[in-house]
This record gives structure tokens, C-alpha cells and sequence, in this order.
């Protein structure tokens, strides 16, 4: 049976007739008010802006980690050269049947220019993550210093509610290690080895992906979230995940 | 004293041997049937699980995480907390007419639940795991965690309220059943709450499940009791008394009385999948027009819903092979309702909406056979207790004394 997807895009110009001001509430309730943070409580023109739009001291709340790692891709520079996914598994020993990432292809013959977009996918590290609420014995859980969604192999009874609970299908049981395997950020293979960058970040030619730190003002990624010149948004914000995987355009 | 209690137990030991080992041909194949699938299942599962990898001998991968044998405990837990609450009806709430099926909805309760823990043990990929950090690693926030907790405490207030039922101490039965209808329905509602609370699946998202499983579980508890009563008869070869007829009667009456809100639930499901989020339409037409349509028309609503609720009718609640064949179909069409339900809930890609190449195209799942071996073999263990369970506890057979006294009880104050 072959699905046939809603053009959300065009739903939305109809509602607001201006797809880039509803991209900036989205942004500003997804990346501030959804994920609940504002660096240090010192976000000025963003803030004020915001303050316009959402009114009262809802979003004025710190990043709740330090360093809070986050992801911005920008899918109009995926070129699909599926470098990411071939870095990520040689760092992380990911097996042929499983992922950690993944670059999903939509192609549009009928549309007007670019045919072809590449979106890539991974963990969103999601500050409010269903598959930790789910996990019956804390065998993944969120790292309390930098945020990512850790896994305690040694505690994975494998079960698989937190593969049904993840929204970005992003977990798979790994056969090798006898539990729930899933993106960590490289934490293990490379974070804690004093790089700076994931994998994929470091692999990416086109610099769609960038990888930093949302709670640092002078981190490329905290000025990356803190503009309102190109939208930003991000994947199933309904579930009020709260993800830390940003995507943009332009 | 020590003695005394030794010589009945050894008394108790060989009088149930003595009765197993009279009975019929008949007993002997369906009990060999029962123990053959049982322990064949048990050895593919395990097999499955620890040698093959479950990756390689069962069906579901990473888009379908959880398939036939997740609705199989599922299948059988939802049964095993109906029977708690069906036997509660009589003898812990009184109402004369359910005090007969008491026993044996306590017993299958137990054995169903068992059953239920089988089955989900082999699907587990590190079950050894589970029994440690449930304890040590608690989430209390997980609704599994929850749910396993409270089924462990069921467990044993069954247990102990089967006990004290057969030593004919009501009270400390009663209470110990209390206890287990609130722990029963707290760990069914948590069942429900664990696919109910995934709010990344639009298909299970929102308060139904909840209430539906319970629903559903007294329906299967009637159901079961409905079907396995008059076999538990044919194997003690004798005729349903007047009291168990009576009873059973009352059953299927609830029977019906709980087809017509399992419908009614049923149908209010999918009238308002039929509005909100394009998600919920598609899973709407996964049941109505898509891969599970037979499932859903044929199986659940049709054989499972339409004919046993006409079939008890026909039966006036007097024409027992009827009302049989209804729990047949109820008990039959449950199970692949609840498959439905897993797997319809994970058919729909999470990344559709994207229009990307890889996920416009609905799941499919197909059980292996050795998810099915597994299956069978919380089945088998299911009838292989039944059919031990009426000899040892020989029937039941105090009940029939006991329903002989109230009867002259009855009599004496007339």
C-alpha cells in the first residue's frame, strides 16, 4: 500500500500566507518555549522578540545542561554522499542490520528546480524522551551533565517498549551487545576521547550537520537557534519531546 | 501434628495421582497434545531467543518492534484478570448464582496469568535481567514497570486466595481477592497505560486502551469460563448439575451484557479515529480497507462480536453447546483482535508525513513459525494445568458439597 503524504507546506502557506513568519513562531516555541530554555537567562534580542510573541516568563528558563548538545542540519546542504552514516558506523561499531543514523531521500519529480532532498535522522536526545520514561529499569536514561540519552547495556532487559516508544525511530536492539542500541552523540567513541564533533559532523563534506553546545552564547549552534532570519523547526514537535535535532533551511 | 499433616498431604498426593491415572484414553492424548506443544514451544523459544536471535527466528524488526507474542501475553493476562474479577462476583460480592464457577475462575486465573509470563519470558531478549533490576533499577515512571510489579503481587494473591478457597477459609480468601481485583486491575489498566502512554503512536495514544482491556477482560473471563466449565464436566464424566447450569446461565448473560459494550467501545473507536491527525485516518484504514481488514471485520467483529452475542441468544442460556461455541469464537477472535491491535498500532512509519522514499510504504508483519510454537506453548501450558488441575483438585469437588448444603440451606427455609 502506498502512502500518500499531506504537502504539510502547502496546508501551511494556506493557513498564515507566509510559510518563513510561521516558521519563526514555530522556531520560537519549538526551540525556546518546547525545549524550555533560554541561554543563562541572558538572551536579549531573541528574548525581547520572543517576549512579544509569548508574553510572561515561560521560556525565560536556563539550558538544563552543561554542556546541552545539540544538532542543527541544514537539509538544503545534504547532498546524500551518506558519509555520516558510513563514519558513524566505523566510530561506533554499528552492525549491517542496524543504524544510528540514517540520510532519508524525498524526491519530488513535479516540483519547480530542486527534485531531489535529503533529511537526515538520529537520536534527538530529547529533553522530555519518551523511550526513558518507558524503560521499566533505567537501563537508558538522560545524562545528567550533557543531556544525551544514554544506554546501560548491562541493564537492558530488552524488552523493545522504548524502540515502540521512540517517535524517530531511532533505537534498535544490537545482537552483539545484547541490548537497545542508539545514537549517543559519539559520547563513547569520541566526546569522552576529547573531540569535539560526532562522526558525522566531522564526516559531513557540506557542513549540513553542526554539532555544539545550545547552553554556550558563542557556540555556532547557539547562534545557529538564536536568529530569526531562517526558520527552524523540528521533527514530531506534537509528541512534546522536546528534541535537541534542529533543522534549517537556507 | 507434623505427622498428621504429612499423612494427609501423601493422602492428597496419591488420591490425585490415583485420579490421573485412571481417567480415559481421551485425557491421556489431550493432556500428551497439550505437553508435547507446550514443552516443543518452550524449546524454540528459548532456542529463538538465546541460540538464533531473535532477529533471525521472529518476525518483528526495528519498525515493528512488538508483534504476535507481546499480543499474546497480552491475549493472556487481559483473561487472567477477567477470571479474578468473574470469580470475585461470587464469592468475595456475594451474588449466590457465580459462587459455583469460584474455584475454577480462580484457578484458570492463575494458569492464564502463568501462561501470560511464559510467553512474554520468551519473547524477552534477557528475561534474568528483568527479575534483577525490576528490583534493584526500578523506573517508576514506566508503565511495564509498574505493570510487572503489580502482576508479581497478583500472582501471589491468587495463589494465596486459591488456597484458602479450597480449605473452604472464605475470609482470608475473600480478603487475599480483594487485595488481587485491585492489584488485578491496576496492573490491566498499566497493560493499557503501556501502549496508551506512547504518544509517538497515534493509533494507541489516549485513554481507550485502558478501559477497553478492562472490558475486555470480563468478556474473556466469561468467555473462558463459558467454554472450560462444561469441558471440566465432560472430563470428571459427569452431567452439569443444576446449580452449575444455573451459573454458567448467568455467565453467558454477562456475556452478552459485556459483547454489547466491547461493541459499543469498538465502534466509538473507530467512529472518532475518523477525525484528527491523518496518522489516525491511516490506521483507521488499516483496520477498515487495509492489511488487517479480515482481521477486524471477519475475525474480531463478525466471529468474535456478532455471532457469539446471536449464538447466546439462540442458547436461551439453557442450550450449553451453544454457549460453548460462542466462547469459542470470543476466545479465538480476542487473540487476533489483540494482534491487531499490537501490530495495527506500529504499521503506520513515524517518518510517513516526510514523503521520504523510505517509509511511504505501510509495515508488514508476519509471525514466524516459531512465534507461533511460542504461542502454542502458553496454550498448551494453559490446558495442560486445566486438565491436570481438574484431577488434582478433583473437579473441584467441594463446590458440588457445598452447593448441596446451600441448596438444603435453601430448602430448610422455605
Amino acid at each position: 500500500m502506498i502512502i500518500k503524504p499531506i504537502d504539510r507546506e502547502e496546508k501551511r502557506s494556506e493557513m498564515s500566507g507566509s510559510v518563513a513568519e510561521m516558521d519563526r513562531r514555530e522556531f520560537l516555541k519549538m526551540g525556546l518555549v518546547i525545549t524550555g530554555v533560554v541561554a543563562g537567562g541572558s538572551l536579549l534580542s531573541v528574548a525581547s522578540a520572543a517576549d512579544k510573541l509569548f508574553p510572561g516568563d515561560s521560556f525565560l528558563k536556563k539550558y538544563p545542561y552543561r554542556p546541552h548538545y545539540a544538532m542543527v542540519i541544514r537539509v538544503d546542504q545534504c547532498i546524500g554522499c551518506l558519509r555520516c552514516e558510513k563514519a558513524c558506523v566505523v566510530a561506533n561499531s554499528v552492525p549491517a542490520y542496524g543504524w544510528r543514523t540514517k540520510v532519508l531521500h524525498k524526491e519530488v519529480p513535479e516540483a519547480i528546480g530542486q527534485k531531489r532532498e535529503f533529511i537526515p535522522i538520529l537520536c534527538n536526545q530529547c529533553n522530555n524522551p519518551p523511550c526513558v520514561r518507558a524503560c521499566p529499569v533505567t537501563a537508558t536514561f538522560k545524562n545528567r551533565q550533557n543531556g544525551i540519552v544514554m544506554m546501560d547495556v548491562k541493564k537492558c532487559i530488552g524488552c523493545k517498549i522504548c524502540m515502540a516508544a521512540c517517535p524517530y525511530n531511532a533505537r534498535y536492539f544490537n545482537e552483539e551487545r545484547g541490548a537497545i542500541d542508539k545514537c549517543d552523540f559519539c559520547l563513547e567513541s569520541r566526546l569522552s576521547k576529547g573531540e569535539t564533533k560526532t562522526a558525522c559532523a566531522e564526516a559531513c563534506p557540506a557542513d549540513a550537520r553542526v554539532f555544539g553546545d545550545l547552553s554556550n552564547p558563542q557556540d555556532r549552534v547557539y547562534k545557529m537557534i538564536h536568529q530569526l532570519q531562517k526558520p527552524i523547526w523540528v521533527l514530531k514537535r506534537e509528541t512534546d519531546a522536546q528534541p535537541n535535532i534542529f533543522y534549517t533551511k537556507g | 501434628m507434623g505427622g498428621n499433616g504429612e499423612s494427609t498431604l501423601t493422602d492428597c498426593l496419591k488420591g490425585a495421582s490415583r485420579r490421573v491415572v485412571s481417567s480415559g484414553p481421551f485425557y491421556f492424548v489431550f493432556l500428551g497434545i497439550c505437553a508435547v506443544v507446550f514443552i516443543g514451544g518452550v524449546i524454540a523459544g528459548i532456542h529463538s531467543v538465546y541460540v538464533a536471535g531473535s532477529r533471525h527466528a521472529y518476525g518483528t524488526y526495528r519498525e515493528i518492534p512488538l508483534g504476535m507474542l507481546i499480543a499474546t501475553y497480552t491475549f493472556f493476562v487481559v483473561t487472567s484478570t477477567g477470571l479474578c474479577l468473574l470469580s470475585s462476583i461470587g464469592h468475595i460480592f456475594g451474588v449466590e448464582k457465580f459462587v459455583p464457577i469460584g474455584k475454577r475462575a480462580v484457578f484458570l486465573s492463575i494458569i492464564t496469568l502463568l501462561s501470560g509470563f511464559l510467553v512474554i519470558g520468551l519473547e524477552l531478549e534477557n528475561s534474568l535481567r528483568l527479575a534483577i533490576f525490576l528490583f534493584l533499577s526500578p523506573n517508576l515512571s514506566s508503565n511495564i514497570w509498574w505493570m510487572g510489579v503489580l502482576y508479581s503481587f497478583e500472582t501471589v494473591l491468587l495463589i494465596v486466595e486459591f488456597i484458602f478457597l479450597m480449605q473452604g477459609k472464605h475470609k482470608i480468601s475473600a480478603t487475599a481477592g480483594l487485595l488481587g481485583i485491585g492489584f488485578g486491575v491496576a496492573a490491566i489498566s498499566n497493560l493499557g497505560g503501556v501502549f496508551a502512554m506512547l504518544n509517538g503512536r497515534e493509533f494507541w495514544y489516549g485513554p481507550y486502551l485502558p478501559v477497553f482491556f478492562i472490558a475486555s477482560a470480563l468478556l474473556m473471563g466469561c468467555a473462558v469460563i463459558t467454554f472450560f466449565t462444561p469441558i471440566a464436566f465432560a472430563i470428571q464424566r459427569k452431567d452439569v448439575d443444576d446449580a452449575m447450569a444455573s451459573s454458567i446461565e448467568s455467565v453467558a448473560k454477562l456475556m452478552m451484557v459485556m459483547l454489547a459494550v466491547v461493541m459499543f467501545l469498538t465502534i466509538w473507536r473507530m467512529v472518532s479515529l475518523t477525525v484528527g491527525s491523518p496518522e489516525k485516518q491511516m490506521a483507521l484504514n488499516i483496520f477498515v480497507s487495509g492489511p488487517c481488514a479480515f482481521t477486524f471485520w471477519g475475525l474480531e467483529i463478525t466471529l468474535g462480536l456478532i455471532i457469539p452475542f446471536a449464538l447466546l441468544l439462540l442458547s436461551g442460556g439453557k442450550r450449553i453447546g451453544l454457549m460453548v461455541l460462542a466462547a469459542a469464537f470470543v476466545i479465538v477472535c480476542a487473540f487476533f483482535a489483540r494482534l491487531g491491535m499490537v501490530v495495527g498500532g506500529e504499521m503506520v512509519p513515524l517518518y510517513w508525513d516526510l514523503g521520504v522514499k523510505e517509509y511511504a510504504s505501510l509495515h508488514q508483519y508476519s509471525p514466524t513459525w516459531r512465534e507461533i510454537l511460542v504461542v502454542l506453548a502458553g496454550a498448551g501450558f494453559c490446558g495442560m494445568m486445566f486438565l491436570l488441575g481438574e484431577k488434582v483438585f478433583d473437579g473441584f469437588a467441594e463446590e458440588a458439597a457445598e452447593r448441596g448444603l446451600r441448596a438444603k440451606k435453601k430448602v430448610d427455609e422455605k
